[in-house]
């Protein structure tokens, strides 16, 4: 299935040498790239952060959100910042979520796919909640430029 | 115009709303260009708040914590008339319906009501939909505090909520600020319950995994108090244990209400306190500035000082029995002394419930300016309720919706019943829902024989969905399907006041469509011949059981 990442339009080649494993097998012998039904607890991974540098999550429908959970808990709890890769049924609407989650490349095989990339940081300039990427939510905003505005008038 | 006294919209709040909007647009453009299937746009319309129906598509619009300044609800009218056919359908989720709306006009419907910072983001589909609230919040004299600051919060941190887009099902959250709970908090897959614990602080009793649907459960304590500022952490947290663990196989069993009930509620707490722990303390904990700025914006009008007896007030009720009898069960106390708070009643004798015409809307509307602060509430009995008159002006309130068709003195009473669409409209139901209310609403029109009948509350659904909530009415209508005969199933003695909240029992084999008004005949005349003093209808039936009940009715029927 064709994958993209941020930076290109076009379809990028998977590196061979980064293969996932279901983690069944994975367990047996750690490599660098796991895949996780998303069912799979991710406590076996917590002591394998600095050794992965692929997890690929899977989304067996696009309507089935278990896996945006999954990512935040790898992203945020256990600290991982390897590649994360959003596998199964992937499609262009679903990028302002899965960026927010903190993936980072997907296997689609939706027409157009590269272009929604592209373009997908520039739907939302404001956002209303933290997650797993750096966007601070307008709350905080709010309280930085209410702040601010006080001390300007300190300072008057 | 008089100042909104709730929630006012910045530029991050529009910005957001407009690019929603072009979003929307851009994805319709796609479906009508054939780029999207309708499997893949369904998600996508749905949290937009469009909804396929019978014959069309409807606009379900958030209005959240069901409040509206004036020049919101006129604009829903010219939406109304503009891209629907003159009207609108105001629901159980103090939510509006409109239900003729073309698909390629949606994106500009939605663009119309950004106009006056409304929209329909997540009022239908897998995700955390509109928060409701009680609707006399900020008005209500038996009130702790303004459960509307806890619902806006809400709304933002779950609107577009990147993690919780794709839940098992549906997610509905209620809030209530007062000790009588006016927003059904037991059967939501969350309640939240507003109280002072003995340390005088305020925080909330969390109850989780209620509903109504083919499955009603009441809801379960999990948290008994919860400090307000970690509301987000803790909904966050409970959020993501449903969103790993939430029933997907069927969709019969997704709501939260089946994975506690198959987990138990112990197991339950566990998961969720386990995901708390971790959340709390972290930037999900609420700044206590953000948490005023909000509360500030929700601050109570300031209202000048009216008398509390009137001398031309009481010269009507005794020269008008209509008013007299309005005043009783129309007008309910205000924190402040010298008002009321008013309902508007949606539920004329014979008319469809919840029903406003745009005219009606924009009358609405001219009275809340003239004399209630420019606010109206949406209440989830679908009536509208003007929260806060004065009672020197109640006689022209009064008068004025009369002229729209609104002053029924039926509030809580037997017509003012809560109905789903139905088979008129919907495409799940099995029975027509709104005639049987009509034909029920015009048995029992007189206004005296209501009043000496007292508090009685009929709720119908079409289909075991149960959006008429049948599980928690007095008496509860639900309408089946029996080898394409619409019949009506009853059952006595649901309830949704707090402490109180029970589900009804069926109380035998349903009726055909044209003996529902005899039935509910036969169970008023038992209640009124053996109820004691000062008993409601639900109180005599908790006394007496079905037996008397069941007996009456099925002599007749």
């Amino acid at each position: 299935m064709p994958l993209y990442k941020e930076g290109s339009i076009a379809p990028i080649a998977a590196d061979d040498q980064l293969a996932p494993l279901p983690l069944a097998d994975w367990l047996k012998a750690p490599t660098q790239a796991v895949m996780l039904a998303n069912t799979d607890v991710l406590d076996p991974l917590k002591n394998h952060m600095g050794r992965l540098k692929l997890i690929a999550l899977q989304f067996p429908k696009y309507t089935d959100g278990r896996a945006y959970s999954q990512a935040r808990l790898l992203r945020s709890r256990l600290g991982y910042r390897g590649e994360l890769r959003a596998t199964g049924d992937v499609l262009r609407d679903q990028l302002p979520f899965l960026l927010r989650c903190g993936f980072d490349s997907f296997e689609s095989n939706q027409a157009g796919f590269g272009p929604a990339l592209a373009r997908a940081r520039t739907l939302f300039s404001v956002v209303y909640q933290s997650s797993s990427d750096d966007r601070a939510p307008a709350a905080l905003l709010r309280l930085k430029l209410r702040n601010a505005t006080a001390e300007a008038l300190a300072a008057d | 115009m008089p100042d909104t006294h709730f929630y006012r919209y910045d530029d991050y709040d529009r910005t957001l709303l407009s690019e929603r909007v072009e979003q929307f647009r851009d994805q319709v453009r796609r479906r009508l260009a054939g780029e999207l299937t309708e499997e893949q746009f369904k998600p996508l319309r749905l949290t937009n708040g469009l909804y396929l129906q019978l014959h069309a598509y409807m606009l379900r619009i958030a209005i959240p914590y069901g409040t509206l300044s004036s020049r919101q609800l006129r604009k829903l009218a010219e939406i109304a008339r503009k891209y629907d056919r003159g009207y609108g359908h105001f629901t159980t989720r103090q939510n509006l319906q409109l239900n003729w709306i073309k698909l390629e006009d949606a994106p500009d419907a939605i663009a119309a009501l950004a106009e006056v910072d409304m929209h329909a983001i997540q009022t239908s589909g897998n995700v955390i939909r509109n928060t409701t609230a009680d609707h006399f919040a900020g008005a209500a004299a038996d009130e702790i505090e303004d459960p509307r600051v806890w619902c806006e919060i809400i709304r933002q941190w779950s609107t577009l909520h990147p993690e919780f887009s794709f839940l098992p099902r549906k997610f509905k959250i209620a809030i209530t600020g007062s000790p009588n709970d006016r927003a059904a908090v037991r059967v939501h897959d969350v309640g939240l319950r507003l109280w002072r614990n003995p340390e005088g602080q305020v925080g909330f009793e969390v109850i989780v995994g209620g509903g109504l649907g083919r499955t009603p459960i009441i809801g379960k304590t999990i948290r008994e108090f919860l400090p307000k500022d970690e509301l987000l952490a803790y909904l966050e947290a409970v959020l993501r244990v449903y969103n790993r663990y939430g029933r997907r196989d069927n969709i019969y069993k997704a709501r939260i209400k089946i994975l506690v009930h198959e987990i138990g509620v112990e197991k339950m707490r566990e998961e969720v306190e386990a995901e708390f722990v971790q959340n709390k303390d972290t930037s999900l904990r609420l700044d206590p500035q953000t948490i005023e700025a909000i509360s500030s914006q929700f601050a109570p009008p300031a209202l000048s000082h009216r008398s509390a007896v009137v001398g031309a007030v009481e010269a009507l009720k005794l020269e008008n029995r209509d008013f007299a009898l309005w005043l009783k069960s129309n007008t309910a106390p205000h924190r402040m002394a010298g008002y009321r708070i008013v309902t508007a009643s949606l539920k004329p004798a014979g008319a469809p419930p919840g029903d406003a015409s745009s005219a009606q809307m924009e009358g609405v509307a001219d009275i809340a300016d003239a004399y209630s602060q420019g606010e109206v509430r949406v209440s989830h009995e679908q009536n509208l309720v003007l929260p806060h008159v004065a009672v020197e002006d109640l006689p022209a309130v009064y008068a004025a919706l009369e002229r729209l068709g609104f002053a029924e003195a039926n509030v809580g009473k037997i017509t003012d019943i809560i109905a789903c669409p139905g088979l008129d409209y919907c495409a799940l139901a099995n029975a027509r829902s709104i005639p049987v209310a009509q034909s029920i609403s015009n048995h029992f029109a007189s206004l005296a024989k209501q009043h000496d009948i007292g508090d009685l509350k009929i709720k119908i659904s079409g289909c075991i969905n149960a959006c008429g909530h049948h599980h928690v009415g007095h008496i509860g209508i639900l309408g089946v399907d029996k080898n394409g005969v619409e019949l009506y199933q009853i059952s006595l003695g649901g309830d949704v006041d707090f402490g109180k909240t029970s589900l009804g029992d069926i109380i035998g084999p349903a009726v055909g469509a044209d003996r529902v008004v005899e039935a509910v005949d036969a169970l008023v005349a038992t209640y009124l011949e053996r109820r004691d003093e000062g008993e409601r209808f639900v109180d005599t039936y908790r006394r007496l059981g079905v037996e008397p009940f069941k007996e009456r009715v099925y002599a007749t029927v």
